[in-house]
């Protein structure tokens, strides 16, 4: 089991019931002993998304205009799919926003 | 009766405001001509005397450090900083800067831009002053109601520091002016408030070698990077596929607390003038994330330059001229300035005018009027007697519909040969429509939606309904 705090932002958090800071157990997927992000990303389209996971994802990964951070730093620096997530790791889920 | 003198009465206050505004319009034209005429004459005495009252008097090639006597005082906080000092005021003041957008990020932007002494400094804006603006485009005043931004705004740097140079550019910014006008400038802001000003304003500092300063901020969050600075990476980079229009929300339609693209736009200065005058660290390949609500601010790493950007990647062959043909509006399914959205989905008989409505609660016709915007939009203004069901619940409340006709049916005595009829409502007169397909398809056939909507009762029918 590993503890993870997800947090959605940019107006993401509308899709999980407003609800901005998860703190969530995940199980590593597949029988493997590792989460990737690609795994997470799963999880969290079936466990916390409520509407319109076109919102959130296209594909198998998330939708153009979503940033995502794993501990503070952009996931292209970590390997994006493949980003391997331990213990107690923060991940944010942003949408760029265009208002001013 | 009572209503035609009451029209009247408003023609004749609206007649009198526009003359009036007309005679101010021409009186401030005159002040302006004779302040430049004062400005001429104080240039050529300043050799004489009177340096307090000379506005150019900034650079002074005499004094040891560049800056005239006026102009130490002025900035004298600034100059006692050892990490900005005389150097940094200098560079400063020789540095030039344009903000896009004299809205809620670009009007606090400006604000302490011209304050702090920014050589020159330009505005880019096509829009109006509106009384819906005010409460977060700070840097502009009641009295500018219904004038241009880039006016107002200009207006108050001067009040300022009339020692800065203000440059008014009062057009909407298009990939055929973009690149003349960002490149009279040494660093741009971007405090626009799309998506396809953003790729486009990214692009054109690409392609002219300029550092970009990109804010946005809505509801209770803002966001902030510098693009296209040392090495950085552009928004391209970052964003290569533009969001789906959906996803891209607007002041108009979301709510935008006031303060939240003042904290935003400040910061934006800061970096430009940190970039101008050469000092500190900037916030390329980190980006700044402000969550108002819950007091955080997070400042995370983000990618570089990538190798692979279609605009300033190793193998990018993006040149001006592929800048100057590029559909921005096609390529982010958004237009660069925005009318408001006008869905055209049901048949004429579906559809009813604000001024039939109107005729129909004057004739006490037996109905009911359903307002389907969301419920914290129905709390700031409402119709009497609607019922609020917002469009995303309208699947699961249809029974609360079909109650409220047959109480109708009870309360008012049906004429024979008439029914009960449903209406109905909303903002502008778009998700209303959406409501009718649906309700029509469920089975109550004569709905029919009010064109317009409360815009158009608060245009057509009764300009005391506020609007938002
Ligand atoms: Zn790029």
């Amino acid at each position: 089991m590993m503890q993870l705090t997800l947090e959605f932002g940019g107006g993401l958090e509308l899709l999980c019931e407003s609800k901005k800071i998860h703190n969530v157990n995940v199980e590593p997927q597949n029988g493997s002993d590792k989460l990737i992000m690609k795994d997470l990303l799963a999880w969290v389209r079936t466990n916390l998304i409520k509407e319109r996971p076109e919102m959130f994802m296209k594909g198998d990964t998330v939708r153009p205009g979503v940033l995502v951070l794993v501990n503070d730093c952009d996931w292209e620096l970590s390997g994006q799919l493949n980003t391997s997530l331990e213990d107690k790791d923060v991940v944010v889920f942003i949408s760029t926003l265009h208002g001013g | 009766m009572e209503s035609v003198a009451w029209d009247t009465d408003v023609s004749r206050i609206l007649a009198e405001l526009e003359s009036l505004r007309d005679t101010k319009s021409v009186i401030e034209q005159r002040i302006l001509a004779l302040e430049a005429q004062l400005r001429e004459i104080n240039l050529r005495n300043e050799v004489s005397n009177c340096d307090s009252c000379s506005p150019t008097s900034v650079l002074d090639s005499n004094s040891p450090n560049g800056l005239s006597r006026d102009a130490i005082y002025r900035y004298s906080r600034q100059l006692l900083l050892p990490s900005f000092g005389v150097e940094g005021q200098a560079n400063l003041l020789k540095s030039s800067i344009l903000v896009v957008g004299a809205g809620g990020l670009g009007s606090p932007a400006l604000l302490y831009l011209a304050a702090s002494g920014v050589g020159r400094l330009g505005i880019v804006d096509h829009d109006l002053v509106e009384l819906s603006n005010m409460h977060r485009q700070v840097i502009h005043t009641e009295s500018y109601i219904g004038q241009p931004k880039v006016k107002s705004a200009a207006a108050a740097c001067l009040k300022i520091n009339s020692t800065v140079q203000i440059v008014e550019h009062k057009e909407a910014l298009r990939a055929s002016n973009a690149l003349q006008i960002l490149n009279q400038y040494d660093i741009i802001i971007d405090a626009t408030d799309n998506a396809p000003s953003r790729y486009m304003i990214s692009d054109s500092c690409v392609v002219l070698g300029k550092p970009l300063v990109s804010g946005a901020a809505l509801g209770l969050e803002g966001q902030l990077t510098v693009y296209n600075y040392k090495g950085g990476p552009c928004y391209r980079c970052l964003f290569p596929t533009p969001p789906p229009t959906t996803a891209c929300q607007r002041c108009a339609d979301s709510g935008v607390l006031g303060v939240v693209p003042g904290v935003i736009g400040c910061l934006q200065a800061l970096e430009a003038i940190k970039i101008a005058s050469a000092v500190g660290e900037s916030l390329s390949g980190r980006m700044l994330l402000f969550d108002a609500l819950s007091a955080r601010i997070r400042i995370v790493k983000i990618r570089g330059r990538s190798l692979q950007c279609e605009v300033c990647g190793e193998n990018s062959t993006f040149t001006q001229q592929h800048f100057r043909e590029f559909d921005y509006e096609k390529f982010t399914q958004t237009p660069l300035t925005v009318p408001p959205l006008k869905l055209n989905l049901l048949p004429v008989e579906s559809r009813i005018s604000s001024n039939q409505y109107s005729e129909i609660i004057s004739k006490k016709e037996p109905h009911v009027l359903v307002d389907v915007r969301p419920s914290h939009h129905f709390k700031i203004v409402s119709l009497p007697k609607s019922l609020s069901i917002p469009l995303s619940t309208l699947e699961a409340r249809l029974p609360e519909i079909s109650s409220a006709i047959r109480k109708e049916e009870d309360d008012v005595e049906v004429a024979s040969g008439s029914s009960v009829q449903l209406y109905v409502v909303c903002r502008r007169g778009n998700d209303s429509q959406l409501a009718v397909q649906y309700l029509q398809k469920m089975g109550f056939a004569s709905a029919k939606d009010i064109i317009g909507g409360l815009e158009s009762w608060s245009k057509d029918v009764d300009p005391n309904f506020a609007t938002y």
